[in-house]
């Protein structure tokens, strides 16, 4: 009769070879698991970050705060509202203040000139400026003396910190201005502009020629000139 | 990041003092503040609901209708408050707005009353935010399909101009229901269609024996009469294309499409058949074209929407379909080849080869089993039985897809056709409402302008006749007159007594047909022009489409509906106001919905002020129309003097 049944070893695909692909598929899942737990178990871990850099800072006391800057208690509430509406952690870092101040100059590029008053603003250099160091400067600006309200643009531009204005960082400042007007205007700004702009600041503040420009040569040449007091006077209404 | 960005301003101001040593030419004077109000709480009562809020918060959108002066026309003396008597659930979303810059859309809000609360309070729905803006687009859009078959059956209902019978005969052809003709037609086609299938497929039943031969099939046995039968089928079919492509619009377009293919295909065979003679060689030919008779059945799809259905699910389930075709072709020939090599060893193996082995592959994994083919070794079972059990897997994950789209492709048709019939018993109901309201209207008018008549002559006793009106009633007719006093048009009315007594009165609107003519040959009565605007001859519907349309349209610009008279008064109105205010008119985000006037009536008492740091938002013109369903209303025109303003000036909403 027929029989159909394989006897002996078969020279078709052996059993070895079949244990040798249970054992690549058992090893690829194992290693499949192996990266799903890691990645969800650094996903856990970049949650936890997250959690610990939402900081929440709240403000010293209105009191002080008004004892510290020549704002009344009702300015400070509404600059108060306007700051946490914003950043309701409490703290501005440098990216939102980019992004609040480009809301102001849509057709240019703000960025740089933020980026500069981010670090005037942020005295203590920790990277992010806090409701009291933005009341603390908006007040220097907003109702200061004049000699103050130098010094912090002095400050404002030494961009390294040094004490001194160099040609290059005015270089970068007035760059910065110009970016904020945007590629449309009239006329058409020019490769040199920023330059010579450079230029004739440095001639009228730089008085013993040397270069660089120190705070007291500063605020010497504004008091100087007419334009820049009347103009420091512009916005005591503000507010 | 758009809220309270308007609350930075005095320190972005304030961060200009930076730029002022570098600055070589004075500045422009700071723009004095005149109105320096203390930042206070307002209170909105909306229908009852009070919402406070500062009022700075409000002004952060200054383009809006709480941010500009336009709110203190809801301003409530007695009360000290202002109140908007609007739905307060929406108002919560429109305040939460000012509170945080996102606009959110309330998924149980219905699409169309909450697009006119944002009209109202003049938000462009474009800046909803990315949460809700997906459900907000796609309710909208289903309110627009809704929308626009409702208008296709209004005006496929109309009766139509007078077409050219080419026309006539394509209505027909696609809509058998339009005329008895084409419903015959219809019905004569359809049987005949059916007849030859049928007798396609009895040709081929063995119909009993003929003595002294073997058994033959009807087609042989009764050939002439199902020649016969085949030849007036396809007469009837080729004058059925005929006419078809004598109708079409589009002939090209005919040509190439679907079901003239078929056609063509149907009756081909038996034109070819009749061309070719009894050659032996070409008759085996001829016989295979015969095949191609079956494709009759397809010419039933025109007559079944089923089939139609079935059709479009699977043109557009045509991803899928590729998906579970390559799916399945991967699976059949990883499975022939790893049967192929477990059954070589065995003797007397039926896998041959791997397309041999694709036979039992395919009618393994789709759980068939013929059983012709069949593994002997042990691996080669083992195999079989894992491709039998992934056969079912592989095969059972497209379908679902493909049958949620059938389902829901059948569910809209069905949704179709039970709108269309709702929408006939709608119609009648709101015919009656009108005809009522109109009524009424011209009822108390009559009675109004006999009161005056009879005053006039002198009878006071009769003066109360037609006291029967309420107060709301008076009111809405005061309206209807005040409009037809403004254009200087009339509702048509049929009192003998009214036309003769108001036909000396000048400017006056009720006149009967008959005077109306007279007066129009008599030109020094008749002021106005007797341009006709199309809505009178439609008359019953007038009053309260008018109102209808005027209440919700009024925010948007007037367009052919209002009669040219309003369109110029309300022009003039706009112009007035232009030159009142003496700024330009640069709208950006409130001017598409508003009427030209309330551009003039808005006068931001910001834009003028603020010199140096500005806050101008450039809209981009996609923005500005609206969504898609509404008809674009007549003008861009405010929102592109936005790009020409080279400096930059002016306001907009702080968005």
């Amino acid at each position: 009769m027929g029989c159909h049944v394989e006897c002996g070893v078969p020279s078709s695909l052996p059993i070895s070879s079949l244990f040798l692909l249970a054992q690549m598929y058992s090893r690829s899942v194992y290693g499949f698991a192996y990266v799903c737990t890691t990645t969800m178990g650094s996903e856990d871990k970049i949650e936890d970050e997250l959690e610990m850099t939402m900081v929440c800072h709240r403000p010293e006391g209105l009191e002080q705060l008004e004892a510290q800057t020549n704002f009344t208690k009702r300015e400070l509430q509404v600059l108060y509202r306007g700051f946490k509406n914003e950043c309701p952690s409490g703290v501005v870092n440098e990216e939102t203040f980019k992004q609040i101040y480009a809301q102001f100059f849509p057709h240019g590029d703000a960025s740089m000139y933020a980026h500069y008053l981010f670090h005037a603003f942020d005295t203590t250099q920790t990277g992010s400026v806090k409701f009291e160091d933005f009341v603390t400067a908006l007040s220097i600006l907003l109702r200061g003396t004049v000699h103050e309200k130098l010094r912090w643009t002095f400050n404002l531009y030494d961009i390294n910190k040094d004490g001194y204005i160099n040609k290059e960082e005015m270089m970068d400042i007035v760059k910065a201005i110009y970016d904020m007007m945007g590629k449309y205007t009239y006329p058409v700004l020019r490769e040199d502009t920023p330059r010579q702009h450079v230029d004739v600041f440095f001639q009228k503040m730089d008085k013993n020629k040397d270069g660089i420009v120190t705070l007291d040569e500063f605020l010497e040449s504004c008091q100087e000139d007419d334009n820049i007091m009347r103009s420091l006077q512009l916005f005591q209404n503000v507010m | 990041m758009a809220a309270g960005v308007a609350a930075w301003l005095p320190f972005a101001r304030a961060a200009a003092i930076g730029w002022m040593p570098v600055a070589n030419c004075p500045m422009p004077l700071a723009p004095a503040d005149k109105n320096k109000r203390q930042d206070e709480l307002i209170v909105l009562n909306v229908s009852g609901r009070r919402f406070q809020t500062w009022r700075t918060t409000l002004e952060r959108y200054p383009d809006t209708l709480l941010g500009s002066t336009e709110k203190e026309f809801f301003f409530n003396e007695d009360t000290k408050e202002y109140f908007f008597d609007r739905d307060p659930e929406v108002f919560r979303c429109v305040l939460n707005f000012y509170r945080t810059g996102k606009l959110h859309y309330p998924r149980y809000e219905c699409i169309s009353a909450y697009d006119d609360e944002l009209a109202f309070y003049g938000i462009l729905p474009e800046i909803i935010g990315d949460c809700c803006y997906e459900e907000y687009k796609d309710r909208k859009r289903e309110n627009a399909e809704r929308l626009m078959d409702d208008n296709d059956s209004e005006n496929n209902q109309e009766s139509m101009p007078s077409l050219s019978f080419r026309q006539t005969m394509w209505r027909a052809f696609e809509n058998p229901h339009t005329s008895t003709l084409a419903l015959v037609f219809y019905y004569v086609t359809g049987f005949f269609i059916a007849v030859s299938v049928i007798t396609n497929v009895v040709e081929t039943v063995p119909c009993g024996t003929v003595p002294g031969s073997k058994e033959l099939p009807c087609g042989e046995r009764y050939s002439v009469a199902f020649f016969c039968l085949d030849t007036a089928c396809v007469m009837i079919f080729t004058v059925e294309y005929l006419l078809r492509l004598f109708a079409a619009p589009s002939r090209y377009r005919f040509i190439r499409s679907v079901m003239s293919i078929i056609d063509v295909v149907a009756i081909m065979p038996y034109y070819i058949g009749l061309v070719m003679t009894n050659n032996e060689d070409v008759s085996g030919a001829f016989v295979t074209l015969r095949v191609f008779r079956v494709f009759r059945i397809f010419k039933f799809s025109r007559h079944s929407q089923g089939l139609r259905i079935l059709g479009y699910t699977l043109k557009s389930c045509a991803s899928e379909l590729g998906f579970l075709l390559f799916s399945l072709t991967m699976a059949i020939i990883i499975f022939a080849t790893v049967m192929f090599y477990a059954e070589k060893g065995s003797s007397a193996s039926k896998f041959t080869s791997i397309p041999a082995s694709f036979w039992y592959t395919i009618v393994t994994m789709t759980t068939l089993g013929y059983g012709d083919m069949v593994p002997k070794t042990i691996a080669g079972k083992i195999f079989g039985s894992i491709c039998s059990l992934s056969g079912v897997l592989v095969i059972a994950l497209p379908v679902p897809v493909i049958v949620s789209n059938f389902s829901r492709i059948y569910h809209q048709n069905q949704r179709a056709d039970k709108r269309r019939a709702q929408k006939k018993a709608r119609l009648a109901r709101i015919r009656v409402a009108k005809t009522g309201s109109s009524n009424a209207y011209l009822h108390s008018k009559r009675n109004g302008l006999l009161n005056e008549a009879l005053e006039l002559m002198g009878t006071p006793e009769e003066e109360h006749m037609g006291k029967t009106t309420s107060l709301i009633e008076s009111q809405h007719h005061h309206l209807l007159h005040c409009l037809e006093k403004t254009t200087g048009l009339s509702y048509l009315v049929d009192d003998p007594l009214l036309s003769v007594r108001t036909s000396t009165i000048k400017n006056h609107e009720f006149i009967d047909e008959q005077m109306f003519e007279q007066n129009c040959m008599e030109s020094s009565m008749q002021n106005y022009p007797s341009t006709r605007s199309p809505s009178l001859s439609s008359h019953p519907g007038l009053t309260t489409t008018c109102c209808s349309r005027r209440s919700k349209k009024t925010t948007h610009l007037p367009n052919s509906n209002l009669p040219a008279t309003r369109l110029r008064s309300m022009q003039e109105l706009s112009t007035i106001h232009i030159q009142g205010s003496e700024q330009p008119s640069l709208t950006t985000s409130r001017s598409s919905l508003n009427l030209k006037a309330d551009d003039g009536l808005r006068p931001n008492c910001k834009t003028s002020q603020i010199t140096t740091a500005i806050i101008s938002i450039p809209t981009p013109p996609a923005l500005t129309p609206e969504g898609e369903s509404r008809p674009p209303p007549a003008s861009p025109g405010p929102n592109t003097n936005i790009p020409s303003i080279a400096s930059n000036v002016v306001k907009v909403s702080a968005l």
